[in-house]
């Protein structure tokens, strides 16, 4: 019998805690309704996109500019990669895709197969920023040979002075990204020479965040990430110039937007198909990124284009 | 009897000295299980401490870690899981029924037995992929919380097989036959003896699976859950993203004021997740009373 009350008392508090739930839930629809009233609304319709995780912080940053003006567009951006992207965009199921590199030739002809016709527009520079300990004293600057010399597969560096001598006799220890992330292809293309080829005895992660707590750690840490994360943490670690056989230079908005930083910077992109682009929401959100899209860009960590290309991308869409 | 004693009396301390050092096995066991669960709780509350309130359920998502909210990511949650419950729950004791109670002891059955463990142990990414060829391309139901439901759907399916098949398995066979000695047909003694005395058992199992349904992102993400949505979806055909899927999202964030409001996801999906849990214990804790009755 007291069990059994136990179990009836038990039972109501979690009867009650249900109902609260729905009730917040029926709380939250309210308020959202109310404000997606407010806003001018002479747009409407729908436009759909998806891609690389590495530009969509660029794309929702612009969906949610827009949809502040047009609050009947609705717009929704997925995270697929950028392969899967366009797979989605090249079989006509996407109006717009975010690829952190340009179409490939199978990816192109796939689309030229469903007749899906389309434009590359770069919107922003991505940079990868190598990194070292706050306590390196030691390096000032690297070779893209000597990071070929610690990357490349079947590397025999393991001191730092294997890389230069005079440098400390001590284990090096290195932090990448995971196999499947953009910045791993990219960085092993133009350092490596092929792309995903690298030594795979580092420290992986795909969550940017974890190899900036591991280099910060670790005095005899070598690692690479994308520029956005070395903005954010520069106070824990320190960037290395690199030398691209012209000179040092210094990872830094300015290096990568004039194109001095090299070779680790690469543009991205936004591809988008050029039926969609015949309506008019879609055109009105395309024009509205690239006349956005130097403020954005640069609030979210990225580097913006110059301003003509952003000029010579609306000279396309018109 | 006197030798009997002689035997037992030397080892008694021996004895009482051993099942003291398995209890305190045992329970360090459930310690060490609760102490990563407290860690893990004050951390995730520690982290989202002043980023979890009434905006942040009732927003939508955003650049700006002050203004996002966690509200289509709320609802694309809560609507799978009934769309999962719906179809997986009836299926899935429908199947159990049918192979305890009708199928005949065969070799087709024990394959078909063997398919279905190995089923519940298959990679999660693989029911994405399946979803994606089968609801979203070939019956057409587009990526759309349906096909997202109906996936999640496929991926608990065994595991609530096996349960139930375990529940109805534990009724007595003396019960049936009790309920047969009545006059009751098959159906009857399934309908009012068997799945009754089984259901806190199968109850159990449910709540076991809808609790891993409701953390998978792998499965959703070839079906094309989204990560930047600014609607409810309001019919089954919408787009949708769920709660895991915006956590990992705000987590891969350089910034780290993101990471806070992640923890904040987090405890909204603890939430909802216990709430879910809580209507399954409630209806075991009814029918667990009745048998006692009996």
């Amino acid at each position: 019998m007291a069990s059994k009350l136990k179990g009836t008392k038990a039972g109501f508090i979690l009867a009650l805690f249900t109902l609260s739930l729905a009730a917040v839930l029926v709380l939250a629809a309210c308020g959202a309704s109310n404000r997606s009233q407010s806003g001018q609304a002479s747009l409407s319709g729908s436009i759909q996109i998806d891609g690389s995780s590495t530009v969509y912080p660029i794309t929702e940053a612009v969906a949610e500019e827009f949809m502040n003006i047009y609050p009947d567009v609705n717009i929704t951006v997925g995270v697929s990669g950028t392969g899967g992207g366009f797979k989605r965009f090249t079989a006509g199921e996407t109006d717009m895709s975010n690829a952190s590199r340009p179409i490939k030739d199978e990816e192109a002809a796939k689309a030229e197969e469903n007749n899906i016709e389309y434009i590359e527009l770069p919107v922003a520079y991505d940079g990868i920023t190598v990194v070292v300990n706050k306590q390196n004293d030691w390096v000032d600057r690297l070779t893209v040979e000597e990071l070929k010399k610690i990357w490349s597969p079947g590397s025999k560096v393991t001191k730092w002075s294997d890389i230069r001598p005079g440098w400390p006799n001590e284990k090096i220890n290195l932090y990448g990204p995971g196999t499947d992330s953009g910045t791993f292809e990219y960085f092993t293309e133009v350092i490596n020479g092929e792309a995903k080829k690298s030594r795979s005895d580092y420290t992986a992660s795909e969550d940017d965040n974890v190899l900036v707590q591991g280099v910060s750690g670790d005095r005899y840490a070598l690692g690479y990430f994308g520029f956005a994360y070395y903005l954010e943490n520069s106070d824990k670690v320190r960037a290395v110039a690199i030398d691209g056989g012209s000179g040092p230079v210094e990872p830094t908005m300015e290096t990568i937007n004039n194109g001095t930083y090299k070779p680790l910077a690469r543009p991205v992109f936004i591809y988008v198909n050029k039926k969609s682009l015949e309506r008019p929401e879609v055109k009105e959100f395309v024009k509205f990124y690239m006349e956005n899209a130097p403020e954005l860009v640069e609030e979210i960590g990225y580097v913006p284009m110059p301003d003509s290309v952003y000029q010579e991308n609306l000279n396309k869409i018109n | 009897m006197i030798r009997q004693d002689e035997m037992f009396s030397p080892g008694l301390q021996n004895r009482q000295r051993r099942n003291r050092i398995f209890k305190w096995i045992f329970l360090s066991a459930n310690l060490l299980g609760l102490v990563v669960l407290a860690a893990l709780l004050v951390k995730v509350m520690r982290d989202s401490w002043g980023w979890l309130d009434l905006q942040f359920i009732s927003s939508f998502p955003s650049r700006f870690p002050e203004k996002a909210g966690i509200l289509p990511a709320l609802y694309g949650t809560v609507y799978l899981m009934i769309i999962t419950a719906v179809f997986a729950i009836p299926l899935g004791i429908g199947a159990a029924v049918f192979l305890e109670e009708y199928a005949k002891k065969s070799k087709f059955l024990s394959i078909i037995q063997v398919n279905i463990y190995n089923l519940a142990g298959i990679p999660s990414i693989v029911y994405g992929i399946l979803g994606l060829t089968v609801f979203v391309r070939w019956m057409m139901l587009g990526r759309s919380l349906l096909a997202g439901g109906l996936t999640m759907g496929l991926l608990i399916l065994p595991v609530i097989i096996v349960t139930a098949q375990e529940a109805i398995r534990a009724v007595p066979q003396s019960w049936r036959h009790a309920s047969y000695a009545l006059g009751a047909s098959k159906w009857q003694t399934i309908r009012y003896v068997v799945l009754p005395s089984a259901l806190p058992g199968i109850l159990t199992g449910i709540i076991l699976a809808l609790s891993r349904a409701i953390g998978e992102t792998a499965p959703l993400i070839p079906i094309g859950a989204l990560t930047f949505i600014r609607v409810i979806p309001g019919s089954l055909f919408d787009s949708f993203t769920v709660l895991p899927i915006q956590i990992y999202n705000w987590t891969s964030r350089p910034q780290d004021d993101f990471r806070a409001i992640a923890a904040a996801g987090i405890v909204v999906l603890l939430v909802v997740l216990l709430g879910m849990n809580s209507i399954a214990i409630l209806l075991r804790n009814k029918y667990q009373g009745r048998i006692k009755e009996v």
